[in-house]
């Protein structure tokens, strides 16, 4: 084991390289190692692990396209227990149920990096999760809506507006003292 | 971090849930309200001035105010404010130790205890004409043990006993058919002098102890009279003939009568002016006040008059006094040269003066009206004297040794009315220096606060913070301030003079009597009659002053031409003043401008000609672009008739005046005149200010307000029910309130409340009225609520114009637009009777709003607009309920922390004004009446400021100590974070 080989960053890390054997041909190998079944990498084997990790990531696309819904159920519960009067916690409610479908649908290239495959076909996946969140979007307007806080009243529009000019004055009374 | 950041958030929250209570605390009072005590002006003045005890003058006045005044600083021992029909007739001390007082035509007479005001007893007095009234206190005059007081009053002569108020005997004049004008006490008997008619002397004399006929005497006099009688000494009296160039000796001699004539003009070289007799009551000698001089005459023993001395520029002659046995002295003050001059003279020995005093008094005060004199003995036993002065412009001054010792600015008490004005814009250099001078007071102050907000203060820091709230030059600053609460309060009192007053502590800025409203020989009555703001100056015109108009009269007729003065705001300074030709009926503030902001004004005379002021031509142009526009309506109450008016052109007159204006009439509205009488007319305040014209009810529905300022709310009462409460039955009693549209005449809304009668009292604001009358039926006074929507505009409802801004709400409308009106309106039990109703008003109209109702007790209410709202029910739902909407009960609740006067009485309430403040949330009120409170409210709580006492060090080292410990973790953290990583 030598120092200094291997060493990573700015000084604060080492570490030591096993499986660099570069170093090491000199020294006998310990007994019941040999160094043949290291190079000895089966092409088919690789295939196959491929295969089974593509299909893993499919299945992994689709359960994450689907974790929106659990949410949106979530939500729905969480929405019911808030009630619709506004006040503090309904109105947080309804804006993280606002936040949620929107940033998880700013990030759905994100998302879904991990499982980017040239043979995982990744749209289905992609829009249920959109369609999933813009449910959840829907419900947190909804919920809005039912809050009373979206302009779609006259009241909402005319509560500010200011009185009409008049054309004419008059003025007058009973006569002063 | 988060750490931090909590406990800055519950830190914030407590801050915040401090002072969230709507009702005063006690360390709060005075430090945004002021309450000033007058008592009007001074009518009489008995001294009361003992070796011991405390020295007092008592007075009454005009304001039927009987008082007990410190003589050393003329501040008040005790108050009592009579009612307005109360009329003091005389005051006197009985006993030494009881103030006697005869008030409403001598028919109430009352004893107060001396040194601490409560009423001893009280006499009514009968008697069935009305007369003279006098009351007289003889000295050493008892029946049966009782001393006696001596009251006439309606007619007949009361013999009271003054311990107990209790008639001890009567004897009624009114079958004698004779003017009682004197008594005289001689001994047993009591000796009455009046005249029958104008030319019959008579004299009774009366057995004081059981008030027996003795004697009965009279003569007739060769020629009628003119005024009052008047006693120069037991025996002989003076009076005027009735062409007012003679003058009646009358003498009394072994129950024989005598009369003696003497021509004025034997006395005086001028006599052309007219003659009038000074009530002053000195012994042999009597005053007659005659072109500006005042002769002082004496009476010989045979009925011969001599001429003791003239004064000229003689401001009043006191009452004698006596001051030893024999010795009567008496003052009289003369004007001279930027001085007054004071005279005290011994009756007998006209030569020496036993007291010669020049007093600079300011000549905003005007002539003496009135001297009282009371004597004290110096150290070297001579006789000192010392004056009160009631002044022209109702002040009271008490001079002594040449000096004012203390003067009391009793005009006050007499406003008529009030208007505001900004003061002068901050200028930024005064400003700066001001505060580095004051910069280590100004952090003692705050650390003090600190002390106070930490509870860690000891008593005498919490007296010292108390101290520095109430006397906060902050407050008192003579500029203009970011939130608007100093003003000035321009106020016109019924003495002619203007006052400005500082709404942060209520000192007296300026004062003014104006030249136009004083007594002169062309204008002898004259009466001031409303203030109205001339010059408003903001944007270009900032540079000028402001001034207002004071609009008076030169009589207390309406024929009586018209006299207008235009006062600087800020100096007080007359900068005009006009003696007018026409009269006036109405003044009409017109809501246009001129290039230096003035505000044009209509002066409406009685023959319905109007008068266009300022007298430019930008005015005529401005009054001509908008001729059409212009309307004014007259209520004519006598004969039930409202009429409307417009412009119609230059006045067709004998001299030509280009600012004359005449009108033809419109319409008119005649009320049938047998079963509605006009009691009362509201209209809209013409500065208020509407935030919004729409009403959002709960379920998002939208009602249009009918917000116009041409709106009229007119009360009208049975004929038979117009009297006092219980003289008409319920049957013929009823109440029909009208809401009239003034340009075109129409009747918006009509409703009769049955068994109902006034007085009413009304408000009327954006699209409501509330008015206060008594329901006969119940027997208990009640409140309703109109409000006026405008159902025209209500189908308006498509959203989408709204978003795209595409509707004609805002667009300027016509009043013959004839509107769909539909009103709602509640009424509810009230308990309180009502003196006057206003309602707050703030800058942009934003704020909720609150009812300021003037009670009976002289106090100011303040309910809120919520608890008359007409959308009231029994059982509102939920939304309703979050909405504000109040359940309904049938009485409106009198919670007793909402009186915003608190503690304190605004004795004799006649008014109450609002005025916004800059700051959205609060509202600046002043009550007005003998005394004068002013306060700041916020009807909705003051959403948009931090409260006054609000500690800034405290939140200052709060933030400092945030910071430093948001360094000190992140410090820590760092280092924390290095181990973890080194291990």
């Amino acid at each position: 084991m030598e120092k200094g080989k291997g060493v990573m960053g700015l000084g604060r890390r080492w570490g030591v390289d096993f499986s660099d054997n570069s170093t090491s041909r000199d020294i006998p190998d310990p007994p019941g190692f040999s160094r043949a079944s290291l190079d000895q990498d089966d092409s088919s084997l690789s295939r196959q692990k491929k295969d089974a990790e593509s299909n893993w990531k499919a299945q992994k696309a689709w359960e994450v396209a689907q974790a929106p819904l659990k949410n949106l159920l979530m939500m729905g519960f969480m929405m019911w227990m808030a009630g619709s009067t506004v006040h503090l916690f309904s109105i947080g409610i309804t804006f993280s149920a606002l936040w949620q479908p929107i940033s998880a649908l700013q990030s759905v290239g994100k998302i879904f990096e991990p499982y980017k495959d040239n043979k995982v076909e990744l749209l289905g996946p992609k829009l249920l999760f959109i369609a999933l969140n813009l449910g959840g979007l829907a419900l947190g307007v909804w919920k809005l809506n039912a809050l009373g806080l979206l302009p779609t009243h006259t009241s909402d529009w005319v509560s500010s507006l200011p009185p009409a000019q008049e054309v004419e004055f008059s003025g007058g009374g009973v006569n002063l003292g | 971090m988060a750490m931090a950041i909590r406990v800055f958030l519950i830190f914030l929250l407590s801050l915040s849930s401090t002072n969230l209570s709507y009702s005063l605390y006690e360390d709060q009072v005075g430090l945004m309200d002021w309450h000033q005590q007058y008592i009007g002006k001074v009518k009489h003045a008995v001294f009361h001035t003992q070796k011991t005890g405390r020295k007092r003058v008592l007075v009454s006045t005009e304001e039927n105010v009987v008082a007990s005044l410190d003589l050393r600083h003329g501040e008040i021992f005790w108050r009592h404010v009579l009612g307005t029909n109360d009329v003091i007739n005389g005051l006197d001390i009985a006993l030494g130790k009881y103030v006697i007082t005869l008030s409403s035509d001598g028919s109430i007479l009352r004893a107060w205890n001396l040194p601490d005001g409560q009423m001893v007893w009280e006499s009514p007095l009968q008697g069935s004409k009305d007369s003279k009234s006098i009351l007289y206190i003889p000295k050493n005059l008892k029946a049966d043990k009782d001393d006696l007081i001596l009251v006439l009053g309606r007619g007949c002569l009361h013999a009271v006993s003054s311990i107990d108020g209790e008639i001890l005997w009567r004897k009624d004049f009114t079958d004698e058919s004779i003017e009682v004008g004197h008594f005289i006490q001689s001994t047993d008997t009591i000796y009455i002098a009046g005249f029958g008619g104008s030319s019959k002397f008579h004299i009774y004399g009366l057995n004081a102890k059981n008030g027996e006929l003795l004697k009965n005497d009279h003569a007739k006099l060769p020629c009628d009279t003119f005024g009052e009688l008047l006693s120069v000494s037991g025996d002989k009296f003076v009076v005027l003939d009735n062409l007012r160039s003679k003058i009646l000796t009358l003498i009394i001699k072994n129950g024989e009568i005598s009369y003696n004539q003497n021509h004025i003009s034997d006395l005086i070289e001028d006599s052309s002016g007219q003659a009038i007799l000074l009530p002053s009551r000195l012994p042999e000698l009597f005053a007659l006040r005659i072109n500006f001089h005042v002769l002082l005459i004496k009476v010989t023993n045979g009925g011969e008059l001599v001429l003791v001395d003239k004064i000229n520029n003689a401001a009043a002659v006191s009452d004698a006094l006596s001051i030893s046995e024999g010795q009567h002295a008496f003052a009289f003050a003369q004007h001279g040269d930027n001085k007054v001059h004071l005279f005290v003279k011994d009756v007998s020995d006209w030569n020496g003066d036993l007291l010669k005093e020049s007093i600079v008094i300011d000549h905003q005060r005007g002539n003496i009206d009135k001297i009282f004199i009371n004597n004290y003995v110096r150290t070297d036993r001579s006789h000192g004297f010392r004056a009160l002065m009631a002044m022209e412009d109702h002040s009271l001054l008490l001079v002594q040794q040449g000096e004012i010792v203390w003067s009391r600015e009793d005009g006050l008490a007499s406003v008529i009315d009030v208007t505001t004005s900004e003061l002068p814009v901050e200028k930024e250099g005064v400003f700066v220096a001001k505060v580095e001078q004051n910069l280590f007071e100004w952090l003692k102050g705050h650390m003090l606060k600190l002390k106070g907000t930490l509870m860690i203060a000891s008593p005498e820091d919490v007296v010292a913070i108390q101290a520095l709230r109430l006397r906060s030059s902050e407050k008192s600053k003579m500029t203009r301030d970011h939130n608007g609460f100093r003003k000035l309060l321009i106020v016109l009192t019924r003495a002619g003079k203007v006052f400005a007053l500082h709404t942060g502590d209520g000192r007296v800025v300026w004062s003014i009597l104006l030249r136009t409203l004083r007594k002169s020989e062309v204008c002898e009555y004259p009466v001031g009659l409303n203030i109205y703001q001339w010059q408003v100056p903001h944007h270009h015109a900032l540079d000028e002053n402001p001034s207002v108009l004071v609009v008076g009269r030169c009589g207390p007729n309406q024929a009586a031409p018209v006299v207008l003065s235009f006062i600087d705001a800020f100096t007080g300074e007359e900068l005009n003043s006009l003696s007018l030709a026409h009269t006036v009926a109405h003044v009409i503030p017109l809501p246009y401008t001129d290039s230096t902001e003035q505000r044009l004004h209509l002066i409406i005379d009685v023959n319905q000609r109007a008068y266009l002021y300022p007298r430019t031509q930008e005015a005529i142009d401005i009054l001509q672009r908008e001729f059409s526009n212009v309307y004014w309506y007259s209520v004519e109450a006598d004969i039930g008739v409202i009429r409307g008016h417009t412009l119609k052109g230059k006045c067709i007159h004998e001299v030509v005046d280009e600012y004359c204006f005449d009108f033809r009439d419109l319409w008119s509205i005649v009320f049938p005149s047998e079963s509605e009488k006009i009691i009362a007319t509201v209209t809209r305040k013409s500065n208020e200010v509407v935030h919004t014209q729409a009403k959002v009810m709960t379920d998002y529905d939208v009602m249009y307000k009918y917000i116009s300022k041409n709106v009229l709310f007119v009360a009208n009462a049975a004929p038979k029910a117009r009297g006092e409460i219980g003289t008409a039955t319920p049957e013929e009693a009823w109440l029909v309130i009208y809401i009239i549209d003034t340009v075109t005449g129409r009747i918006l809304h009509r409703m009769t409340h049955h068994g109902c009668q006034g007085p009413v009292h009304a408000v009327f604001s954006e699209n409501w009225v509330v008015y206060h009358y008594f329901n006969l039926r119940a027997h208990r006074y009640e409140m309703s609520v109109v409000e006026v929507y405008d159902q025209s505009r209500a189908d308006s409802k498509d959203v989408w114009k709204f978003v795209l801004g595409k509707h004609n709400l805002t667009s300027p409308i016509s009043s013959y637009y004839r509107p769909d009106i539909i009103t709602k309106s509640q009424s509810y039990f009230f308990t309180h009777s009502v003196k006057s109703i206003e309602v707050t008003s703030t800058a942009k109209g934003i704020t909720s709003k609150q009812l300021l109702i003037g009670t009976i007790g002289d106090q100011v209410l303040a309910l809120d607009k919520r608890f008359l709202d007409p959308r009231r029910t029994l059982n509102p739902s939920q939304a309703e309920k979050e909405e504000g909407i109040i359940p309904l009960t049938d009485s409106l609740p009198i919670i007793s922390q909402s009186y915003i006067t608190h503690s304190l009485k605004v004795e004799g309430l006649r008014g109450i004004i609002t005025v916004p403040a800059k700051l959205e949330s609060t509202s600046l009120v002043f009550a007005y009446g003998v005394d004068l409170f002013f306060t700041q409210i916020a009807p909705s709580r003051t959403y948009d400021s931090l409260t006054e006492d609000f500690s800034y060090a405290l939140l200052l080292l709060t933030i400092v100590a945030l910071v430093a410990a948001i360094f000190v973790t992140w410090v820590l953290s760092e280092r924390k974070d290095l181990q973890e990583k080194w291990r």
